[in-house]
């Protein structure tokens, strides 16, 4: 579904990615942990097709349309409504207009917006926009989700309920890459981990069952940070 | 092609809408419209220099700069929440980003002209109606290319430091040639010449609105992508 092989790319002389390499299939979930500056929002950039990369490929089933962006920024435009705003980028994405409606409608539902729905995305919450943000991620349907430290920002409530609600969606099928530089915070929904410095993965295989804690001790031994 | 339009469309009608609901960017162009022509017909002397004489200049070096006022919000609301990011990410053309920012400029910068002139005639009472049509016409020749090389230069530094310093600096030399084409177009027209002594101006314009328009569209792609 999503794959990069051999990956790299640097800005002017600074290595930014390093011969990344990886397969994501239907349902998995890659969560990449690493310090600020190890390239994981380069490698999501890179993924999505925002920078094109100096060496290497990423293929990805779908193209553009089957990828869906959270980030800790929303992408809503301030002085629309949620639902204008979900509206707006379903037209983009060419969700038929008969569907557009009712898909907004249900994503505003799910994630508990019903009360903002005519409010100004610029009068949101914290987590209220990280809400919005992931039902505009998720109008059009995406099979493919790219999360850049999505947690950030959100309070511990919120957090969880983002968890959960990652969980149903890569339980849907989705592939997700997540990128954090917090182990403890996507280590749940990941049936795949990787540790980045410098812009290589420096560990990477299946989760196995590990917790946030054994994880969080071969974290600081591989990257040497916590 | 559809798909270029439809997107182009939706790109320019969403830039519309959140004017619409701020009324930021046409504000401060009206105000300034308005300020600029009160200032012009207070200051000058009509027994030294005839106002027919001083009144094209005015009315251009007014359209000028107000036009670039307008030019500075096309990419300013896509910062905000990186929005910027989310419509790259969409599977519209670069193209059609760059048509639908250029659509929007054009109708806001029509609307800053058109009350402009309105004011315009009020104040120097010099004879537009008689030369609607032409005056109209110039217009428009010396606005399209202006403001394609505006909205390219606006996407190039909206990432900078003091971006709203750097696009009157980048703008302004491109900026002469419709400025003194239109210029002198209006000095012919409003002193009831024949339209065949503008005829070499229109081209001039026709010819700067091709090139400009046409660099513009295949550059604006490079600009956006990292």
């Amino acid at each position: 579904m999503l794959s990069a092989r051999d990956v790299s790319h640097a800005y002017g002389s600074l290595r930014a990615l390093d011969g990344i390499t990886f397969t994501l299939d239907r349902g998995q979930t890659l969560a990449i942990f690493g310090p600020n500056g190890a390239g994981k929002t380069t490698l999501l950039k890179v993924l999505a097709g925002l920078i094109h990369p100096r060496h290497g490929t990423v293929q990805l089933a779908g193209g553009r349309r089957a990828i869906g962006w959270i980030g800790h920024q929303s992408q809503l435009y301030g002085p629309l409504t949620v639902v204008e705003n979900l509206l707006f980028w379903a037209s983009l994405y060419d969700v038929p207009a008969a569907e557009r409606r009712t898909r907004a409608d249900e994503l505003i539902g799910r994630l508990g917006l019903g009360g903002q729905a005519q409010q100004q995305a610029r009068t949101l919450s914290r987590g209220q926009a990280q809400r919005a943000a992931i039902a505009r991620a998720l109008v059009h349907d995406p099979s493919v989700l790219l999360l850049d430290e999505p947690f950030t920002g959100l309070d511990r409530v919120a957090a969880e309920e983002l968890r959960r609600l990652l969980g149903e969606l890569a339980a849907a099928g989705r592939a997700t890459v997540l990128v954090t530089h917090n182990v403890e915070e996507g280590t749940e929904l990941a049936s795949d981990i990787a540790f980045m410095r410098a812009g290589r993965f420096v560990a990477f295989g299946p989760r196995a069952g590990r917790d946030a804690v054994s994880l969080a001790a071969s974290y600081r031994e591989a990257v040497g940070g916590g | 092609m559809a798909d270029l339009v439809r997107h182009a469309w939706l790109v320019a009608r969403k830039d519309l809408y959140l004017e619409f609901r701020s009324r930021t960017a046409i504000t401060s162009a009206l105000v300034f419209t308005a300020l600029v022509l009160v200032v012009f017909e207070h200051g000058r002397d009509p027994t030294a220099v005839a106002t027919i004489d001083l009144a094209p200049s005015i009315l251009w070096v007014t359209f000028s700069f107000a036009g670039m006022l307008t030019l500075n919000r096309a990419f300013n609301a896509e910062l905000e929440n990186q929005a910027l990011d989310g419509l790259l990410l969409a599977p519209i053309s670069r193209t059609s980003l760059f048509w639908g920012k250029l659509v929007a400029n054009l109708a806001f910068v029509a609307v800053v002209q058109i009350t402009g002139l309105l004011l315009f005639t009020l104040f120097f009472n010099v004879p537009v109606w008689r030369v609607w049509a032409p005056l109209v016409a110039v217009m428009i020749l010396a606005t399209v290319g202006f403001i394609a090389v505006g909205t390219l230069f606006s996407a190039m530094v909206v990432r900078t430091r003091f971006a709203e310093l750097m696009l009157p600096v980048l703008l302004l030399p491109f900026l002469l040639p419709p400025l003194i084409a239109a210029v002198e177009a209006t000095v012919k027209l409003l002193g009831g010449r024949p339209l065949s002594e503008i005829s070499g101006w229109l081209r001039l314009l026709a010819a700067y609105d091709v090139t400009f328009v046409t660099l513009a569209t295949l550059l604006f792609p490079a600009t956006v992508t990292e």
